[in-house]
């Protein structure tokens, strides 16, 4: 049967003669239909230990009696929540302001360069560090900005003070969205550098020559065709709010401590796997999957009240 | 001016054809930068890639200095004087970090072909268009992308089903990224109809379609979807930390972390040094280098496709 045919006999022919005839398609994404099933869809079951009182040791899943709201009460009732609820959020505020724009000045920079070879050096430059693991990432800013880092070193050879940057609970969330931005800047750039080039050049030319200049070229071509995806990404980082850089977190946790480090999944890893509350931790992980849902509703509306895409259309 | 050659080379619809390709010549009508401009463009440009390599450059070289180097420049190596490969040696010889690095290389191996196949034969089939129930599987794997279960049920479910301890436990639970399924999804869908038309005509079956005609067309993206799987593997600690509790079975991140972060030798590399001391500075850039020779070998190959794969996924997904 020829392939564009499926679409329009699918109408006039049973299930069951369809299911035998695309046997072999759905052989093929099974294997992969069923371990998300089984690691994502299967875990959900787990979520009820949000709801009970649930010890591994004494008793299963099924039979762990029934609790109600308690773990929840006991969520609230915790000071070291509502501290990671604030980290996170004052985390995720400082990132907003020195992460995201990062990308799209480094877009636009790049973007002005005429030179392929250049540019696409650059390029390969700045995706690079996206690919080094959270530890390797963590272990190159210790050697560089550490208390035996070349900084610190370089310093103290000079006659002046050494310091630590890693331990320090004070710069903590600037050096982790500096540890983002290095890690990640560059490869933020891809989406943007892309908007920019499906920009239509004569645009630019018919601009210059009603007399606009390189600034107003920019601010009324170039930053609107920016607009869209600025939108998109936005809404789905505001959506993201109460996940900021688990594993990087959690690496560093024991350098600065909690009380400046603590986030809300760390919070829930602390709770969960290192204290074996998993009744607790799981009503954290369930409340903040209610939360970022609810964000991103949110933040789609009001990307939709300002005549933008966002996510998903109205 | 500094860049009168720029302005001196004809424009227009007689020039003769530039050396420089197109798109490489300012158009006339726009201003040319100022010389402070082109300066602080470079500078930054400069300073971006230099923030970026230069640590790079000080770890690799102080893992190939020697000692007396090393206490010289009172610690981190700036200006390489003498090149060792001791630190190395010391770390291949056996040993803890030997065997770490052999099982990450192992599980970046089959995690990543794994990964690979599974998700390639998944969104084959879930490409072809009219196929029975594509749609609604594809919205059983859109929603795990907005939606997860959270670390503790899945850390509950993997114990439960008793993968904990096994390096399946690190394999499994993340082995295909709907992510990944899309880009591909995405580039199958694209491969001209007719061509699979006129194969399906000539009899071929849909594993036959697949392993002639669709993936000869996608290396391409292929070598990028396996870029991405095993840069996952490769970077895996966490989920080491979770399910592996015997150290002999640590990839080799976990003995990064334990030895540079945490500053403690992990168990049974004490045999090299005096017991229980840190190892010094060459060999702990050493183990950081072997961390990052895998990405930094497999990169150049790939690099090229990054965009197009990336943004296939992007748009179309």
């Amino acid at each position: 049967m020829a392939e564009r045919a499926r679409g329009a006999l699918a109408a006039r022919t049973g299930w069951w003669h369809r299911l035998r005839r695309d046997r072999t398609l759905l052989l093929m994404a099974a294997p992969a239909v069923g371990l998300l099933l089984l690691f994502t869809y299967v875990p959900l079951l787990w979520t009820t230990v949000a709801f009970k009182d649930y010890d591994p040791f004494t008793q299963g899943l099924w039979t762990s009696p029934w609790v109600g709201l308690d773990n929840f009460t006991l969520l609230f009732e915790d000071s070291r929540f509502w501290d990671a609820f604030a980290n996170t959020l004052s985390i995720t505020f400082i990132q907003l302001v020195l992460f995201f724009p990062v990308p799209i000045a480094l877009a636009l920079l790049l973007n002005s360069v005429l030179s392929d070879k250049v540019r696409g050096l650059v390029q390969s430059i700045l995706y690079l560090p996206h690919f080094f693991s959270w530890v390797l990432v963590i272990t190159i800013f210790q050697q560089m900005l550490g208390g035996a880092g070349l900084l610190a070193q370089q310093l103290r050879a000079h006659g002046h003070e050494g310091f630590d940057l890693m331990t320090d609970p004070g710069v903590f969330k600037f050096l982790i969205t500096a540890q983002l931005v290095w890690k990640d800047a560059g490869w933020g750039v891809i989406v943007f550098l892309a908007a920019l080039s499906a920009v239509n050049q004569d645009l630019y030319e018919a601009a210059a020559v009603d007399g606009a200049n390189r600034r107003r070229r920019m601010w009324h071509i170039t930053l609107p065709a920016l607009r869209p995806v600025v939108a998109l990404l936005l809404v789905l980082r505001v959506g993201d709010s109460l996940t900021v850089g688990f594993e990087q977190i959690l690496l560093q946790r024991d350098a600065v401590g909690p009380g400046a480090s603590e986030v809300f999944d760390t919070y829930v890893w602390w709770v969960g796997i290192a204290n074996t509350d998993y009744g607790i931790a799981a009503a954290g992980g369930l409340i903040k999957g209610v939360f970022s849902l609810v964000l991103v509703l949110i933040a789609n509306k009001v990307a939709h009240l300002l005549g933008e895409q966002g996510v998903y259309r109205k | 001016m500094t860049v009168t050659e720029r302005t001196a080379a004809p424009a227009g619809p007689a020039a003769p054809p530039a050396r420089r390709r197109r798109d490489e010549r300012r158009p006339v009508w726009e201003e040319e930068p100022g010389r402070v401009g082109q300066g602080l463009k470079g500078a930054t440009l400069a300073g971006v890639c230099l923030a970026i390599l230069g640590p790079l450059w000080v770890v690799i070289v102080t893992s190939l200095s020697d000692q007396r180097t090393i206490t010289d420049a009172g610690g981190l190596v700036i200006f390489p004087k003498t090149i060792t490969f001791r630190a190395y040696t010391e770390l291949l010889s056996g040993g803890t970090v030997t065997r770490a690095t052999l099982v990450s290389l192992a599980l970046t191996a089959v995690g990543t072909v794994i990964s690979t196949v599974v998700s390639v034969l998944c969104a084959y089939g879930l490409s072809r268009p009219g196929s029975f129930l594509h749609r609604p599987i594809l919205m059983v794997l859109l929603v795990t992308m907005f939606f997860n279960a959270g670390l503790i049920p899945t850390y509950l479910l993997v114990t439960g089903v008793g993968l904990e301890g096994s390096y399946w436990s690190m394999i499994l639970p993340g082995a295909v990224s709907v992510f990944n399924v899309l880009v591909l999804r995405a580039f199958f869908q694209n491969i001209a109809p007719e061509l699979i038309d006129s194969a399906r005509i000539d009899g071929a079956g849909d594993w036959r379609i697949l392993f002639r005609i669709v993936l000869p067309l996608s290396k391409a993206v292929i070598a990028v979807v396996s870029l991405f799987y095993a840069v996952g593997y490769w970077s895996q600690w966490f989920n080491a930390m979770l399910y592996l509790n015997d150290q002999d079975m640590w990839p080799l991140q976990m003995i990064l972390r334990q030895l540079v972060i945490k500053q403690q030798a992990p168990q049974g590399m004490s045999q090299m040094i005096s017991t229980q001391q840190i190892p010094g500075l060459a060999v702990q850039m050493a183990v950081m280098v072997l961390a990052l020779i895998p990405v930094a070998v497999l990169y150049p190959f790939v690099q090229k496709h990054f965009t197009k794969g990336m943004l296939t996924g992007a748009v179309k997904g």
